[in-house]
């Protein structure tokens, strides 16, 4: 027997409380079908699948417009409202709901920063498969990766781990130090030197590879932007990854708690059932207040970082500082007020566990993040 | 007036911008001492001088002394006014829990007799509701008014009134009626304070402060038209403003002006990254992880107030969800006193005679830690609220639904000693 999660609702929770009529919709729409083509049996045998996700099932997200949000209409993306950011979270948070597979923080970071700063032969030639859903792109960074200048390019050495859905990637974009600066360089995975190795993971289907550059030749043409200035442009995709995967572990959590509150008024024990118990409601009541902190946060952050505004790097940081250890505590709570079938297998809860830590353990932890604000109010640690 | 006579909240802002520069004094650092009689002067005064220059009441209704306005408005006037001293104390319990339920409950009267007086600083108010007997208990009053024709005849006692000593009326709720179950025998007084038949007496607090009053009430006269809503439906008004207390000390009323200065003056973020620089470990990482964990729950708590305020008046919210911000905010001060705690170390323990440092502020804040989370309803109480109002839980069992009061078992009152 396998106890599923009943199938998701529309919850007046989300990260956003207000959302426009397009919006709902699309948000509709992505819930929709992401039940329909990917529920959590089909999450569960996805498990031992390479990818970690059926390539057609990434072409109709990339179809509905998963992809094309952080990308302006004029290289052929398109949002519903001002701001592609905050319509993506939508889709992040639904992916979260159902622990959905696919490549959506890698893939859009990598087409927002081309849009931004790529040449119109970088756009030209990757820009397209990754709105259309044909092809994937992975972020090496920010990590240990050195450039050296070589001939009229430069030649790339370190090992970028993990890097989300390295192996499925047919592009990678690499921040890399050159000298006292930073640059990101756009390369095909096949160019010579680069050895990708999947590595294993704690989420079922969501891939990390290891990143190999030994000495990789690339020619100037592979600079995104302008070489030794990319600071800015890494910081803003650090701060994308955050927004979305703290939206997608607000999905998860949204839904191990209605799972729960729905658990603790079906089963009885004693006569009565768990939730007529003081003990445990005041845990929920606990557990319903950090979630609508993390909610809070997670709205502050998104709108700072699509309207690129100036505390954005701050608050993506205090978003991922309290909501990423709530997250994983908060279902951890989930497991524990379901008793003894919350860490079976056949129960879902450990599927949304595994997602929360991941998206806890990448793009900075807390710890990092925290020490980030603290370079803010104390100034450097050194 | 019509929506297009309506400022709009940044003409208001750059209105109420050069306004506070001209006529607010600038905000001190000095700890605020809600003991110090002149400091009550000073806020009555201050109040006037908002009042005279516009400014007071931006969310109370036009016709009775406010200025109609909007949230957005009161925030942009807050944002202006943070570098200003404002008269913090008026904004709780007078503003934000007390002329917030006269305006939901009040007669016409009381309204034009009250409002605008509390608005020009001239009555500062406060609610008697907890009695020594109850806790947490609320309607389990045992205060009675007995009518007597034109008025009611009080006795009784309550306590843990902030400040009852400096203030001039008192919401105080008071038993009318024995025979029915006890939610439904309640009545809601304005109460004057300063009369003969109520004695005030201030409480000596942990920290040493005197802000908490205890009353004893003996045959005190209240006229009829002093009842606050309907007879024996004073839970109905209590409710309400308990729903205002928690909105109002959670952060999140648009009755108070200001930021909130005497709830939640220690422990605060500034203390700590002061306490990290005094100590000279600003490079140690766990004092780094402590201070931004500090600086975390501050923020987010600020951006949780604007979250369950714009659902609660968006509707996606029930009211008591305003239960979250008092229990957050308790418990977030809670770790925040904590945190001071360890990042003053020995400096907790003593300190050179006669200073006023940093260490020993957080360290004589920690003795009154618990205060948030009792005080406007104890956590045990918001999580109550919150697992039964907002989720929907079982309501916890209770020996006294359905019975007269009269017949409901009680402990010995402490009020009689």
């Amino acid at each position: 027997m396998t106890i599923r999660c009943a199938s998701t609702t529309a919850k007046a929770s989300g990260v956003e409380l207000e959302l426009t009529e397009d919006q709902e919709f699309f948000r509709q729409t992505t819930s929709k079908f992401l039940a329909a083509e990917c529920p959590l049996p089909t999450v569960r045998s996805l498990a031992d699948d390479p990818a970690g996700f059926a390539p057609d099932y990434w072409r109709r997200g990339a179809e509905l417009g998963w992809t094309s949000m952080l990308v302006p209409e004029t290289d052929g993306g398109g949002c519903l409202s001002e701001h592609g950011l905050l319509d993506l979270v939508l889709v992040a948070e639904e992916m979260g709901r159902l622990v959905s597979p696919g490549p959506l923080v890698p893939v859009n970071v990598v087409a927002s920063a081309l849009a931004e700063a790529g040449t119109s032969a970088q756009r030209a030639a990757v820009l397209a498969g990754l709105l259309s859903g044909q092809s994937v792109a992975a972020w090496c960074g920010p990590t240990a990766i050195h450039a050296e200048p070589a001939g009229d390019g430069f030649r790339l050495t370190g090992v970028a781990a993990p890097v989300e859905a390295g192996a499925q990637a047919q592009h990678l974009l690499v921040t890399a130090r050159t000298g006292d600066g930073v640059s990101q360089m756009l390369v095909p995975v096949d160019t010579p030197g680069i050895l990708v190795s999947p590595l294993g993971g704690l989420d079922l289907v969501r891939r990390f590879a290891e990143v190999r550059f030994d000495g990789v030749a690339v020619p100037a043409s592979a600079v995104v932007g302008e070489a030794g200035t990319a600071a800015e442009a890494v910081e803003r995709q650090l701060q994308i990854a955050v927004v979305l995967q703290c939206a997608e572990s607000l999905g998860a959590a949204d839904r191990m708690f209605e799972v729960t509150l729905e658990y603790l008024g079906d089963r009885y024990s004693f006569g009565r059932p768990l939730s007529s118990y003081q003990a445990l409601k005041h845990r929920v009541a606990d557990d319903k207040t950090w979630l609508e902190a993390c909610h809070a946060t997670a709205t502050a952050a998104a709108r700072a970082v699509a309207t690129r505004s100036d505390d954005a790097a701050h608050l993506v940081s205090v978003a991922k500082a309290w909501i990423a250890p709530h997250v994983t505590e908060l279902i951890q709570d989930c497991v524990q007020l379901h008793g003894g079938i919350g860490i079976t297998w056949e129960h879902d809860l450990h599927l949304y566990l595994r997602r929360a830590t991941v998206n806890r353990a990448t793009y900075g932890t807390p710890e990092d993040h925290a020490e980030r604000i603290a370079t803010e109010l104390l100034g450097a640690a050194s | 007036m019509t929506d297009a006579a309506v400022e709009p909240v940044e003409d208001f802002r750059l209105r109420a911008r050069a306004w506070l520069a001209e006529n607010m004094p600038t905000a001190t650092a000095e700890p605020f001492d809600r003991g110090d009689d002149g400091r009550w002067d000073l806020e009555r005064t201050l109040q006037r001088r908002l009042w005279d220059g516009g400014f007071a009441g931006i969310c109370f209704p036009s016709e009775y002394g406010g200025l109609g306005l909007s949230f957005e408005h009161q925030r942009a006037f807050t944002e202006e006014s943070l570098p200003y001293d404002m008269p913090f104390s008026l904004n709780v319990p007078t503003f934000g829990i007390l002329a917030a339920t006269l305006v939901d409950f009040g007669t016409h009267e009381q309204k034009l007799r009250h409002l605008p007086a509390i608005l020009r600083g001239e009555e500062l108010w406060v609610q008697f509701l907890s009695e020594p007997s109850g806790g947490s208990d609320l309607a389990g009053c045992l205060t009675r008014a007995d009518r007597d024709g034109d008025v009611f005849i009080m006795s009784g006692s309550k306590i843990w009134s902030s400040s009852a000593y400096a203030c001039d009326y008192a919401m105080c709720l008071a038993r009318t009626n024995w025979d029915v179950p006890k939610h439904r025998g309640l009545t809601m007084f304005i109460v004057k304070i300063h009369q003969p038949g109520i004695q005030v007496e201030q409480i000596r607090q942990v920290d040493g402060s005197m802000e908490f009053c205890q009353e004893f009430f003996d045959d005190v006269q209240i006229p009829a038209s002093d009842v606050v809503g309907e007879v024996d439906d004073g839970w109905t008004v209590a409710s309400r403003l308990l729903v205002h207390e928690r909105n109002a000390v959670g952060g999140g009323s648009p009755y108070t002006s200001g930021r909130s200065v005497g709830h939640d003056s220690s422990g605060k973020e500034d203390d700590l990254v002061e306490m990290a620089r005094a100590s000279g470990r600003t490079g140690d990482p766990h004092v780094r992880q402590l201070v931004a964990e500090g600086h975390v729950r501050q923020l987010v708590g600020g951006q949780l107030i604007r979250r369950v305020m714009q659902g609660v008046t968006a509707g996606k919210m029930p009211p008591p969800a305003g239960s979250i911000l008092k229990l957050f905010s308790a418990t977030g001060a809670m770790r925040r006193y904590e945190i001071g705690l360890e990042l003053a170390g020995e400096g907790a323990a003593a300190w050179p005679a006669d200073t006023e440092g940093v260490a020993r502020r957080l360290s004589e804040a920690t003795l009154w830690r618990q205060g948030l989370s009792l005080g406007g309803g104890s956590n045990e109480i918001q999580r109550n609220i919150i697992s039964e109002r907002v989720l929907g839980m079982p309501r916890e069992f209770a020996a006294d639904r359905e019975v007269p009061y009269r017949d409901v078992r009680r402990g010995p009152n402490p009020a009689k000693g």
